[in-house]
């Protein structure tokens, strides 16, 4: 047991934290420290400056440009960006189809799409949930029939976060209606400027537009677009659930948010009400952070380790209760989120509640809480 | 940045765990040894000592192993496991460790050699009617007759108060301040009865009672007190997650042979999901309690204050929520004294009270507040 870094993960720990804080735009930080809504040119500037300082894809393998870091060293690396307020690097890209086509994928594949995945050429979409496919992923319906060289695909994704940007969308479909609904299911890669694919936008509570439905008629996909083998997308699909579902506890940022919290409220922290609440959420998240650490410990051969659940259960109610705590800072000005800029409240406060409602989807997505808790009863428990 | 133990804390383990399974392995020997009085079993308090537990914390000169926190902490999470009975965190880490920390060379070569050897047991009377944690005494207090000192008050409750041959008193010093005094059990007025965990307790009474000075005579120890609690807490926050462990599989175990409606209760998910919950709590307990045991290797007292107080907030949170789910999830089985369970909800409930509950610690922390920006478990060395 021993509580300090070492020196060499020390060393490493502050040229992260110089790197993020020096490279990285000022301007791009700000506004992810402040809350507002970044652009796609930013997003995609941020994740170039990271990727040209090999700081994109650290968790790919090496010759994909990967770092030889252990567990730790990216545990420290994903926790000093979010400290940063640098954007983490767009997650369908970097943690999502990056390593899926690493692992899964044909050299040729891997040539054609690896270097722009991690340089943010290629923005990638999600094409897994439907409309009758949430948690039960596998009932997914949309259905590719093999055509000459090509497939063709018809049917509708939905929840398709930022699709609005997307140039390709990794993409479940159903290759084999005839065996069990997991036996059946591949995985393609989609051009999102092919004909007869539509997005559509779905307006959210937050009143933004962040995720849309992708509908897909009769479109063409060539064969050799297929990551894996025929029928093997469950098993792709799994591995790619299971490495979303390490570091989406997002700790640093909601660290991040907390003490800024604390901040605004200035000399309103020290009311006795407020002050028991924020230093019961600054201790939930130290429970938190310290689990990561030992998660991270005991992880083996970049397996996920079975509690790492409890960081994605435990970890989105903290990110939310944290912006709930927000809302309420905020007081009467969280109302005002229209406001615009020659409004006469705090600019932090607009932005409270849209965030607050937004957060409701980080105990949905990545597995929602409720698939987390099944994971924790039946893996671990063994109930 | 390790959280796992070496080859010889995994010894340490094994021997004490084939040591307290061989005790209370069986549950109904705890049951029948919390009947009896003195309420633990002389037997395994002798064997500990055989094995070197009761002088782990102590330096070598003293008579003790000169041990560390985390070899401390396997301990006291072994006897949670077990719910033992014996009073390990009061007379060793507390009482013992009062007297390390502030004992004269001969006091601490006297009291510290034969508690580890378990010739004699020592009690902390600490706590007084209306006081509520805090690492100093007003109740009692303590007299100088020309360099001749005597306590008068009460103590209650005193943890084996009466069984104990020595007991180490905290009183107000005739100058201010709280002291800790060397007081023979005889010499007191005691009475003991058992409590709801199947424990101990003793009102002492204490009536211009002779008392040798702990170390320097009418010196303030009130931090050195406070130190020795913050100790105590993260170890019986370690005893807790112990407990707490036990409770957790002994509820699965049960989910899953239980039968109703002919089926096992595992099958239905507003059981297992609230199993689920339980999970998280401990595990985030564990790893709050494990690393409060490394800062207490610091040795900052700073540090190992702010360290107890957040490992007692998440013990308390989770010991209540685990040890009332556990219950719950069994029925009313749960509810006998016959069947373990629900013993380690009683066990889980006295730990926190003993030494400061979760609204106790989130007061203190909440005054703190705003002293950081943020927490950073990474920055301390």
């Amino acid at each position: 047991m021993q509580l300090a870094l070492s020196a060499e993960d020390q060393k490493f720990r502050e040229e992260m934290r110089t790197f993020f804080t020096t490279e990285v735009s000022e301007d791009i930080r700000r506004a992810v420290i402040e809350g507002r809504e970044l652009s796609k040119e930013q997003i995609v500037e941020s994740q170039q400056t990271l990727n040209k300082a090999g700081l994109a894809v650290p968790h790919w393998p090496t010759e994909w440009g990967g770092q030889d870091w252990s567990d730790l060293q990216r545990h420290i690396w994903n926790e000093e960006m979010q400290r940063a307020g640098v954007p983490t690097p767009l997650a369908f890209n970097a943690s999502m189809i990056g390593p899926v086509i690493a692992q899964f994928g044909s050299q040729e594949i891997k040539e054609r799409f690896l270097p722009k995945t991690a340089n943010l050429d290629i923005w990638w979409s999600q094409g897994f949930s439907e409309p009758d496919a949430g948690s039960d992923l596998a009932s997914l319906r949309t259905t590719a029939v093999k055509d000459g060289d090509d497939w063709v695909v018809n049917g509708q994704k939905t929840w398709t976060t930022l699709g609005q940007h997307g140039d390709w969308i990794f993409t479940l479909v159903r290759t084999d209606p005839d065996v069990k609904k997991q036996a059946g299911i591949s995985m393609l890669l989609i051009d999102m400027t092919s004909p007869g694919l539509t997005v559509r936008p779905i307006e959210l509570i937050d009143g933004g537009h962040e995720v849309n439905e992708v509908w897909f008629e009769d479109v063409r996909v060539p064969a050799d677009n297929m990551v894996g083998e025929l029928n093997s997308g469950w098993t792709i699909a799994k591995f790619l659930l299971g490495n979303e579902r390490v570091g989406v506890a997002p700790v640093g940022t909601t660290k991040r948010v907390l003490a800024r919290a604390k901040s605004l409220a200035g000399e309103r922290a020290s009311e006795p009400l407020l002050a028991a609440r924020i230093a019961e959420l600054e201790n939930d998240l130290l429970a938190l952070e310290l689990t990561a650490l030992r998660v991270v410990a005991h992880s083996a051969d970049g397996e996920p380790h079975p509690a790492s659940s409890v960081l994605k259960l435990r970890g989105t109610e903290l990110q939310q209760a944290v912006s709930e705590l927000m809302v309420d800072l905020a007081g009467p000005a969280s109302i005002a989120s229209g406001a615009g800029a020659d409004s006469a409240l705090e600019e932090w406060t607009h932005h409270t509640t849209p965030t607050y409602l937004n957060l409701r989807k980080a105990s949905i997505y990545g597995g929602s809480n409720e698939i987390q808790r099944q994971i924790i009863a039946r893996t671990i428990l063994g109930l | 940045m390790d959280f796992t133990y070496d080859d010889e804390q995994n010894a340490l383990r094994d021997a004490v765990r084939g040591l307290l399974t061989k005790a209370y392995g069986d549950f109904e020997q705890r049951r029948q040894t919390t009947k009896a009085d003195p309420g633990f079993s002389e037997k395994t308090w002798t064997q500990m000592a055989e094995m070197g537990l009761l002088g782990l914390p102590f330096s070598e000169d003293d008579g003790g192993v000169g041990a560390g926190p985390v070899e401390i902490a396997i301990v006291c999470q072994e006897l949670g496991r077990v719910v033992a009975p014996e009073p390990y965190v009061t007379a060793v880490v507390l009482a013992g460790g009062l007297v390390q920390a502030c004992g004269s060379a001969e006091q601490r070569s006297e009291l510290l050699g034969s508690l580890a050897s378990a010739e004699r047991l020592l009690a902390f009377a600490h706590d007084e009617p209306g006081s509520r944690w805090a690492p100093t005494a007003s109740a009692v207090t303590a007299t100088d007759d020309g360099g001749s000192w005597s306590l008068s008050g009460t103590k209650e409750p005193v943890v084996q108060g009466a069984r104990a041959e020595t007991l180490v008193v905290s009183a107000r010093l005739p100058d201010g301040g709280t002291g800790l005094f060397v007081v023979d059990g005889e010499a007191a007025t005691r009475s003991a009865y058992p409590t709801y965990d199947g424990g101990r307790v003793a009102k002492v009474v204490l009536d211009a009672t002779p008392a040798t000075p702990l170390g320097e005579p009418g010196r303030d120890l009130t931090d050195s007190i406070a130190t020795i609690l913050d100790l105590g807490r993260i170890m019986v926050g370690n005893q807790a997650i112990g407990a707490m462990e036990v409770a957790l599989a002994q509820t699965t175990s049960y989910l899953k042979s239980r039968k109703q409606f002919g089926v096992p209760l595992s099958t239905f998910q507003a059981l297992t999901f609230r199993a689920a919950d339980m999970y998280v709590s401990l595990e985030l307990a564990t790893s709050l309690v494990q690393w409060a045991t490394m800062v207490v290797e610091s040795g900052d007292a700073v540090a190992v204050r702010d360290a107890a107080a957040r490992a007692g907030l998440q013990v308390s949170r989770a010991g209540r929520h685990v040890g009332q789910e556990a219950i719950q999830l069994h029925g009313g089985i749960g509810m006998t004294a016959e069947y373990a369970v629900g013993s380690y909800m009683s066990v889980l409930t006295m730990l926190e009270h003993l030494l400061g509950d979760g609204s106790h610690h989130l007061g203190g922390l909440a005054e703190r507040v705003t002293d950081h920006e943020d927490l950073d478990p990474l920055a301390i060395a």
